[in-house]
């Protein structure tokens, strides 16, 4: 700067701008300012997701009011309005316009440049049309209605229906015609319907599923039996005797099977007596078995409180019930429980090989490059893509693992056990996935124990073991649980490796059921926990839903709210770890200081 | 302590009295102690035998030679860096912790060696009792931290506990203001409390000797006090070797002090005889606040 001409605009200017820069930059006011924009920046952006997420999840579950719009070309669209968004419209579609409003539209288009908005229309009744959605633009209106009787029915298949109800019938008998009574009677009768309907789903799960094993218990002795038979290791008449009784026990639960059938054919056919006769938007009469509807509503003139109770209806259907149609419709209960199931599955196995792991590291391995070496691979363990793990887990526990379980242990059976993804492969890849988020928690919270504290027990004579488990642990057991807080919130959340390890879009049962104890892994009893079932976890449902689904539109809802779910699910989990932190902090933290 | 304070500057010498040489140590001049005839009279518990200690290559101490009368009250005083409280985590084996520490010499307490190569630590430990010099009172109930070393030792007996832990804590002059809440943390104490609850930890055992590392430096007066008066109530039941830096504590509460200078032992005597007519004028010096 000193070679610069005395005078030189450019030399005075950078003196002067440096000078300015390295005053502010001392004064760290523009530190400031910068730390903290960026965090002002970062909560805004979590913030504004969480709310946007919050809302579409939320306002999902709202009844809709059911509208009906006609055309100017004479078209009758019945539905509920799934969103409005602006757009440009072609003039050929103006010009289809009967004569007398084409002028108008063209002029009130160059206005607004050419924009105008359209309605998603959600009509329903894909059965009959083939579609679900119906575009419609303001300009194409000519008249919107919110008729009174208009009914909104949840189907358990084909999704929404949307029409007005024609007659009540019974035993293919119409018994009245007025909406009004129409609407009385399927106030009456259907939650009856469901009622049976729900007696029939247990039926089918719990008692048929039960039958079923037992049927299967006994099959899989008779194999057992003939092998040893084959092996000389069992007489004649004893196998005679096992194969007399497989078959009885066979005969019997065909019975069982037979009057359990009988049972569901029963509810049926009650179930199928009733029906509401309903008029399209088309003008075409169709009927609906009450035993086919979930929810049905006029949406026009519900009152607040009666909106409140099918909003908690829907809610309580979302969380505690299957899904249907393809996971687009119902609850995600199987998802829930799977989730939960994995993550704590994951959990068991990741907090206390990752604790013992780190006391090795920090108590009893002398520090030196070895140690260092551990510590940087373990840290960078953390960094591998989660779906190398899910590699690994397919190869390893699945195919590897599994298959020597198999052999080991369940080689009378002729499906593979656990050989193929499980909740306790998938809970196993993600514990490895964790690890070092706990190890490294845990080695910080070790080393926080002041040193003190360990001085004073071995002058009271405790030997190292002693003072680990009496002082140490107990002392680093807040920090130790914020890694497992950390380990369950990125457990919770991860998919990618899901899908190679267990995660399914349909399992027939829960991974945690408690309508049958007779879980096993290898010669240990787990009781309801199935650990070599494949399971539905909500991540991969919101990526099955969102990108999978043969309607990504009707299924958009859907990924809100169960994202809402997830989230939740999350934060409670992580909430209970949180408060016994709080309480275990309360008791070994002085507040004497 | 580290090799960095040991190789310190010597005092300023312009104030030292004539005659001092406290420069010739600092050079390294060998020294011989200066030990009263008294302590020959004592019944010795404690003998520290041509005791030398390293951390890495820095000597902290020199060819200590001392021993401790039983049932006294012993203070071992000296300026920052002089070794006493290294000499006092000699005595339980703690400075073993520390990887760099190298010893050369033996102790013997009641006849039987400390540093021996078949000496079980953990149950020279539990002979001996220590009090540190920042209170550390156990994450875990009051009563918990009194009756720590019988739990270790696998003691389940209610009764015995009690016993141990209500006369541990009347022993540390704390068992009136704890005895309604021996269940909750120690952690809630005062300063002053976790000291008393740590001494009575200390005593729980009943240990041959009681090891205390400036006990008070943490604490206000009143506390002081408190801890001052329970040593000299302890005082005949218990053989205590203190180490501090408060003069005057000292002087109240020790039976014997030996002054410690630059890892070697200066002078080893009678406590008044330390503070009003030492041998030494280098003991007259530090005692009389000259240097130090």
């Amino acid at each position: 700067m000193t070679d610069l001409p005395k005078n030189s605009k450019l030399g005075t200017r950078s003196r002067s701008a440096g000078r300015r820069s390295m005053s502010l930059y001392a004064e760290g006011e523009p530190m400031v300012w910068l730390t903290g924009g960026a965090l002002a920046f970062s909560l805004l952006m979590i913030l504004a997701m969480l709310v946007y997420v919050f809302y579409m999840g939320f306002s999902n579950f709202w009844p809709q009011r059911v509208s009906k719009i006609t055309t100017h070309a004479g078209q009758v669209h019945m539905g509920s309005v799934s969103r409005v968004q602006t757009y440009k419209p072609s003039l050929a579609n103006v010009d289809r316009l009967p004569e007398a409003l084409r002028d108008a539209t063209r002029e009130q288009l160059l206005e607004t440049d050419g924009y105008t908005l359209r309605t998603l229309l959600y009509t329903g009744n894909y059965d009959l049309t083939g579609t679900r959605f119906q575009w419609v633009s303001d300009y194409e209106i000519d008249a919107r209605e919110y008729p009174e009787w208009a009914l909104l029915v949840e189907r358990r298949m084909d999704g929404n229906f949307y029409g007005m109800p024609v007659a009540f019938e019974r035993d293919g008998e119409p018994v009245t015609e007025s909406p009004g009574e129409i609407w009385e009677h399927y106030r009456e009768i259907h939650p009856e319907v469901r009622r049976r309907f729900r007696e029939r789903e247990r039926i089918r799960t719990v008692e048929m599923g039960r039958v079923n094993r037992r049927q299967e218990t006994a099959r899989r002795r008779l194999v057992e039996a003939t092998n040893r038979f084959a092996n000389d290791d069992l007489s004649a008449e004893e196998l005679d005797l096992v194969r007399q009784e497989t078959e009885a026990i066979i005969a019997d639960t065909r019975k069982e099977h037979a009057e359990l059938t009988e049972r569901v054919d029963a509810i049926n056919t009650e179930n199928r007596r009733y029906g509401l006769v309903m008029e399209t938007d088309q003008g075409r009469r169709h009927t609906l078995f009450f035993d086919d509807i979930v929810l049905a509503f006029p949406g026009n003139q519900l009152s607040l409180f009666q909106k409140v109770r099918i909003f908690g209806e829907r809610w309580r259907e979302f969380i505690f019930d299957d899904p249907r149609e393809a996971n687009m419709e119902g609850g995600v209960y199987p998802q829930i429980i799977g989730t939960v199931t994995m993550t704590l599955v994951m959990t068991i196995f990741v907090v206390p090989f990752g604790v013992i792991a780190a006391l090795y590291l920090r108590e009893y391995a002398k520090p030196g490059p070895i140690v260092s070496a551990v510590r940087i691979a373990i840290n960078n363990l953390a960094g591998v893509p989660s779906i190398v793990f899910g590699v690994f887990g397919l190869g390893f526990f699945c195919y590897i693992m599994g298959g020597y379980l198999d052999d080991w242990f369940y080689s009378a059976s002729p499906v593979p056990t656990y050989r193929g993804g499980g909740v306790l492969w998938a809970s196993l890849t993600l514990a490895l996935l964790t690890l070092p988020v706990v190890i490294v928690a845990t080695e910080e919270a070790l080393s926080a124990v002041p040193g003190s504290m360990r001085e004073g027990s071995y002058a009271c004579g405790a030997s190292k073991w002693q003072t680990i488990k009496r002082i140490v642990l107990p002392r680093a057991m807040p920090g130790i649980m914020t890694g497992m807080i950390l380990a369950m919130a990125r457990g919770a959340g991860e998919v990618a490796p899901l899908m190679l390890v267990g995660a399914v879009k349909l399992a027939p049962s829960l991974p945690f059921d408690i309508h049958n104890l007779s879980g096993t892994l290898g010669p240990i009893p787990t009781g309801p926990i199935h650990l070599e079932r494949s399971f539905l976890h909500l991540g991969f449902h919101i990526y099955d839903l969102g990108f999978q689904s043969s309607d990504s539109e009707a299924a958009r809802p859907m990924v809100f709210t169960t994202t809402l779910l997830l989230i939740t699910i999350i934060v409670l989990l992580n909430l209970t770890a949180i408060m016994i932190r709080t309480r275990l902090r309360k008791k070994f933290q002085s507040g004497a200081f | 302590m580290t090799a960095e304070t040991l190789e310190q500057a010597p005092p300023n010498t312009q104030r030292t009295s004539v005659g001092n040489r406290l420069e010739e140590i600092a050079a390294g001049e060998q020294v011989r102690s200066e030990i009263h005839p008294e302590l020959a009279k004592e019944d010795n518990i404690l003998s520290i035998e041509h005791f030398n200690l390293w951390y890495g290559r820095a000597q902290a101490l020199y060819d200590i030679n001392m021993s401790v009368p039983k049932g006294k009250v012993t203070a071992l005083v000296g300026p920052s860096g002089c070794g006493k409280s290294t000499l006092l985590r000699s005595v339980n084996r703690l400075n073993d912790l520390i990887d760099i520490v190298r010893i050369e010499g033996d102790m013997k307490i009641n006849g039987s060696s400390v540093y021996a190569p078949n000496v079980d630590v953990i149950e020279l430990r539990k002979r001996m009792g220590m009090v540190f010099q920042k209170s550390n009172p156990f994450p875990m109930s009051i009563y918990e931290n009194v009756v720590y070393s019988l739990r270790i030792d696998g003691e389940r007996n209610k009764k015995v506990l009690d016993e141990v832990c209500e006369r541990s804590l009347r022993g540390a002059a704390i068992w009136d203001e704890v005895k309604d809440r021996l269940q909750e943390s120690a952690l809630g104490l005062s300063g002053g409390q976790q000291q008393r609850i740590c001494i009575a930890r200390a005593i729980a055992a009943e240990p041959e000797v009681l090891l205390m590392d400036e006990p008070c430096s943490a604490l206000d007066p009143i506390a002081t006090n408190k801890i001052e008066d329970m040593i000299d109530a302890l005082k005949g039941e218990y053989t205590i070797l203190i180490v501090t830096h408060n003069m005057q504590q000292a002087a109240r509460t020790s039976d014997y002090t030996a002054f410690m200078y630059l890892g070697r032992l200066i002078e080893y005597g009678p406590t008044d005889t330390i503070f009003q007519k030492p041998r030494l004028i280098e003991t007259k010096d530090y005692v009389t606040g000259r240097f130090g």
